[in-house]
């Protein structure tokens, strides 16, 4: 018994129903062995008036199995390319049957799910939220290789087809219809198949393939047509600035959809797979699918979470100030329909704090986002006040005040007792010790640190902090309320700057030693944008505040840990000439390494040449680019060993998602696994040579090595 | 070499605006091309049965200037049936490539009379016409980090610190030059009108020429790359160039090379050649350079080449008298008379493209004209004729009056 079901009914229309073993349907040996089963049963039906794919489960059809997908050896692209071939040689056949074959979605067909669907001649669809179309392999480091680029080409054209395909959009049915990518919808499942059915009846004819009818011509022409000239020119320009050209799935997939547009099917096809395969098997590709795929399902599915404890539902959240990071976390609580206790030392602080959440939630009624009336259920959960008995009886208290151990530990003492008797603490601090502000609680066991990203709203990570007395509850409680405002949670062990904040500092230090090392300011940052971090470390710095990492420093220093992870002394000196010498404290402090002028421009502050700026310095490119990728990884790899970071995961997750990793290298540890341990053992020990101890390789990678394995 | 390459005449068309309102757009290219031949043939008393073969530069070889349009010129000159043609293209270079093969072919001794040039009517086959991969190709444009020439020049101004002040005065002085030349009648004996096929003319003098040019008309002009750098360009580039903090956008219309119809021809042969036919040499191809340099900003590669080809004549810059840049943009000709250290007294003086207007394929052929004429006018001896190429090659050529 097959697990595609084949029945035909007394018009001569087989229904197909995929209901493969594992949870859903996907492409894998089983769906091969199914679909060639089919496809020539199909092929020999006598009588035969059309067919209808349908699925038995909740979801049409889910895709390429990336347990496979991620295990293609470079060594063998030529076989991974003749089974990719003989995949799509099935889809040619059932869309060359002489009867309209309809796909009728009743649920998400998402990569080789839509792609199953194109080879199709119709597309109905059940108009549901849950039921999602679209190719999102780019996401993955892949692209839609089973014919999703050519056909979604051919079927709406190379300028509406790649920003579905580049973006790894997903659509509801409604969006989806009106681009063309299916055909009708449904508003009941129940109407499903009678509409499949319906179509066959009534279209007898609707067997072949636009892009097998003579004449068919791609709408908005073949790309070599004068007229698109300028899209030819401008799409990989476009491209290239965003990726940076280090994102070859992109770069793939336009080639293909430009030549698609101008080639026969058949041969477009086999350019697709071969390009398919040749970047399936290539490093991009395995460090996206290792890190956006397992890394984050691992994480999402609860890896460091503990297992035994019960969820814990937050229902209401106290937030202590109500300053960017405050107002953002309530913004997100809200949002997730918790109440929240906006507390400020003033009522009019707190009131300001609350109209943040009134301008985003304008800005999401303007763009048809949500109602009014659902952005006022959402605005009402924000109580803001400056007394403190409001705060009785919350489950969960967020501190969000100024980086100061003194006034933390005060606030704790003054508020702690209007928790709720199992309430918990969290404190969100980017780098002071859990445990030592953990001291001023009664409960150390309910206190963790929960640290923010700004602006929270946007960036969709937190940093869950375990302090040496912080229980397993309250891991639960603030795992389960990351999870609750949709932010993705890394759960990391008390240390000074955690993993996100002390490494990301030496991005920042290694741009401060380049810059005193006498390098133009522009290419230092440049460079960084080219490894694909998303600004330069000056830039950065200059956003983040020099002037804070002033207070940070004078705050390490009383608290004796100076110099902790690394020797600091240059970029206190940058610190002390920029802040102290010339009062260019960063962007928010009029200006730091960079001018910032009304109109949005910004310059390089000449004074930085004066200061620093060596003309006949000579560093390579990829000396100076190393340096500033390799520091970050060396940080976290300290981070791995030194049992700050729990998890492989997490640190790739969070180096990406906190601190702006670059997203092709799969996270700051994957990065180590495609450079080749080996080799970046060597390469940190040329570093080192050339550029100081900060570059000398953890053991850990040897060890690591030497055992044979990688960071997984 | 076994031959010497002599240069026995160089003529060209008047140039006019490559657009639909440019005088020469109702001209078919081989009409413009065939017209240049017979004019050749007739100054020369030519029997062209003695000519080996027509080479000429075309840039965007398809459509009316597609199946090799040299021979189709040959043929449609009525020359005699035994001359053969040949199209090719090393884009701004094809009209001085024709040149050099062309001086290369005589010197070898295997050809002795070939008439050489090119031909570019940009209003009837615009650029960009051939959809080739430069730019067009998504996964080439990404792996070479393609940008547009004019992008490139302003990189170049952007690394060697040209103003716009110093872009636009370099504009002016071409114009001033050009039309002080067209005016004082200097270009009369290499210009052929253009006629119709009853002998009317269409175009007597070079009509692109903005005489009336003034810095402060130049300066009121827009940067034509500004918006295009901004859609991703100036990124790309600055990626290659990571030390320049952005990119300063100089070029406008006014400074950069005019988008023209024209065609040129340069009879060029053997000692033979010259007594079989009681052919007048003017001139000799001393040595020729081509090289390659970075292809992203596409537009260094003329001072380099033009140092290859001093080399390969054992010459050095003082050796040279006169010297001529193909102005595809200003900055490509300040950057090299800075990469030679020559000064503009000597270089391009009766103006370039800037002014008159940029035939691509043809523009070769145009420079040797101008070269000449001046050479002997002044009475001197020795000229460098450069242009920059797309995917960062130069050319170069050395000829001496003879």
């Amino acid at each position: 018994m097959s697990v595609f079901k084949y029945e035909k009914d007394a018009d001569g229309i087989v229904v197909v129903t995929m209901d493969m073993t594992g949870p859903v349907n996907a492409m894998n040996a089983e769906y091969y062995q199914a679909m060639s089963e089919t496809v020539t049963k199909l092929e020999q039906e006598e009588g035969l008036k059309g067919v209808v794919f349908a699925s038995a489960k909740k979801v049409f059809f889910a895709g390429g199995d990336l347990n496979d997908l991620v295990k293609v050896d470079p060594d063998d692209v030529e076989a991974f390319f003749n089974g990719v071939e003989d995949t799509k040689a099935q889809l040619r056949r059932l869309e060359k049957l002489p009867v309209p074959v309809v796909a009728a979605i009743n649920g998400a067909a998402l990569g080789g799910g839509y792609e199953l669907s194109l080879a199709c001649n119709h597309r109905i669809a059940f108009n549901h939220k849950a039921v999602q179309i679209g190719l999102p392999e780019c996401s993955l480091g892949l692209f839609p290789g089973g014919g999703g680029v050519v056909r979604l080409t051919k079927l709406i054209g190379v300028e509406a087809a790649l920003p579905l395909i580049l973006e790894s959009k997903r659509l509801r049915p409604d969006a989806a219809l009106k681009l063309g990518m299916i055909d009708a919808t449904v508003d009941s499942l129940e109407e499903l198949l009678p509409a499949a059915k319906a179509y066959i009846n009534e279209n007898p004819e609707a067997a072949i393939q636009p892009w097998d009818q003579k004449g068919y011509r791609v709408p908005g022409g073949p790309i070599n047509s004068p007229k698109n000239a300028q899209l030819a020119v401008m799409a990989p320009t476009m491209l290239h600035q965003k990726s940076r050209g280090l994102m070859p799935q992109l770069t793939a997939a336009m080639d293909i959809a430009f030549q698609a547009s101008m080639l026969d099917l058949d041969t477009a096809l086999r350019i697709e797979g071969r390009n398919f395969a040749q970047i399936a098997a290539g490093p991009v590709a395995k460090n996206m699918i290792s890190t956006f795929f397992f890394g984050l399902n691992k994480i999402n599915g609860g890896a460091s979470r503990p297992k035994d404890i019960a969820p814990m539902k937050t229902r209401k959240v106290g937030i202590l100030g109500a300053g960017m990071m405050g107002q953002g976390i309530a913004y997100v609580s809200a949002m997730a329909g918790i109440e929240v206790v906006l507390k400020d030392i003033s009522q009019d602080a707190a009131e300001k704090g609350k109209a943040y959440s009134e301008v985003l939630l304008n800005k999401r009624i303007k763009r048809g986002k949500m109602t009014e009336d659902k952005a006022k259920q959402v605005l009402d959960l924000i109580l803001p006040t400056a007394s403190n008995e409001d705060l009785q009886g919350c489950d969960l208290i967020i501190e969000a005040v100024f980086e100061n151990i003194e006034l933390k530990h005060k606030i704790t003492k003054e508020l702690q007792g209007y928790l709720s008797d199992d309430g918990f603490w969290g404190s969100n601090t980017s780098t002071l010790p859990i445990t030592q502000l953990a001291e001023a609680s009664d409960k150390p066991g309910n206190f963790i640190g929960i640290h923010f990203f700004s602006p929270v709203d946007k960036m969709p990570l937190v940093e869950i902090i375990c302090g040496e007395q912080t229980s397993d509850e309250a891991l639960a409680k603030a795992f389960d309320y990351t999870q609750q405002i949709r932010k993705t949670p890394i759960v990391v062990n008390d240390s000074l700057g955690f993993f996100t904040s002390r490494t990301f500092g030496t991005y920042l230090d290694e741009g401060c030693q380049l810059l005193a090392e006498g390098i133009h300011p522009a290419r230092i940052d440049n460079l960084g944008k080219g490894i694909g971090m998303p600004v330069g470390p000056l830039q950065v710095f200059d956003e983040t505040s020099l002037e804070l990492s002033r207070k940070a420093q004078e705050t390490w220093a009383e608290m004796g840990v100076t110099d902790k992870w690394g020797d600091g002394t240059v970029l206190r000196q940058v610190v002390k000439d920029m802040v102290t010498d010339n009062g260019r404290g960063g962007r928010h402090h009029g200006g730091g390494f960079y001018e910032y002028h009304s109109d949005g421009s910004k310059n390089i502050w000449p004074g930085l040449f004066d200061l620093y700026y060596k003309a006949d310095v000579q560093i390579d490119d990829r000396d100076i680019q190393d340096r500033l990728m390799f520091r970050q990884v060396i940080e976290t790899v300290k981070c791995l060993e030194g049992n700050v970071l729990r998890s492989v995961a997490d640190g790739n997750i969070g180096s990406i998602f906190g601190i702006g990793a670059p997203a092709h290298t799969g996270g700051f540890l994957q990065f180590i696994n495609t450079y080749g341990l080996e080799a970046f053992e060597q390469r940190c020990a040329e570093l080192q040579t050339k550029f100081g101890d900060r570059f000398a390789c953890p053991d850990i990678v040897r060890q690591t090595s030497a055992a044979n394995k990688s960071f997984n | 070499m076994s031959n010497t390459a002599y240069i026995f005449d160089a003529i060209r068309t008047p140039r006019s605006k490559g657009k639909k309102d440019g005088t020469l757009h109702e001209v078919k290219p081989i009409d413009l091309g065939a017209g240049l031949l017979k004019a050749l043939q007739s100054r020369q008393d030519l029997d062209t049965s003695y000519v080996d073969d027509v080479i000429m530069g075309c840039v965007s070889p398809v459509g009316e200037q597609g199946t090799d349009i040299a021979k189709m010129i040959a043929q449609n000159a009525d020359w005699d049936a035994s001359v053969a043609g040949v199209q090719l293209n090393r884009f701004c270079a094809s009209g001085l490539e024709a040149i050099n093969t062309a001086a290369a072919k005589v010197a070898s001794g295997w050809d002795n009379l070939i008439v050489a040039g090119g031909i570019e009517c940009m209003s009837r086959v615009p650029m960009g016409s051939d959809g080739g991969a430069m730019g067009m190709d998504a996964a080439f444009a990404v792996k070479e980090s393609f940008v547009p020439q004019g992008i490139g020049a302003d990189t170049i101004a952007t690394l060697d610190g040209y103003s716009r002040e110093d872009v636009d005065a370099y504009a002016l002085e071409s114009q001033r030059r050009a039309a002080h030349a067209r005016d004082n009648g200097w270009f009369d004996s290499a210009v052929v009108p253009v006629v119709d096929g009853n002998g009317a003319t269409i175009l007597q003098r070079d009509d692109f020429i903005k005489a009336d040019s003034t810095m402060e008309g130049l300066g009121g002009l827009r940067a034509s790359f500004e918006e295009m750098g901004k859609y991703g360009f100036d990124d790309i580039i600055i990626k290659k160039y990571p030390q320049l903090e952005r990119i300063n956008h100089v070029h406008t219309p006014g400074n950069s090379s005019g988008i023209v119809d024209g065609a040129s021809a340069v009879l060029i042969g053997s000692k033979q050649a010259q007594s079989d036919l009681g052919l007048k040499p003017r001139a000799k191809v001393i040595a020729t350079a081509i090289l390659a340099s970075d292809p992203v900003i596409m537009l260094t590669g003329p001072g380099p080449a033009a140092k290859k080809a001093l080399k390969t004549a054992g010459m050095t810059t003082s050796d040279i008298d006169l010297w001529e840049i193909n102005e595809a943009f200003a900055s490509v000709a300040l950057r090299y008379m800075r990469d030679l250290d020559i000064d503009h007294d000597v270089t391009n003086v009766v103006g370039g493209a800037i002014a008159m207007g940029h035939p691509l394929g043809a523009t070769g052929g145009c420079i040797m004209g101008s070269m000449l004429n001046e050479l002997e006018r002044r009475d001197l001896k020795t000229g460098m004729l450069s242009l920059c190429v797309g995917g960062g090659m130069g050319i170069s050529c050395i000829i001496e009056r003879v």
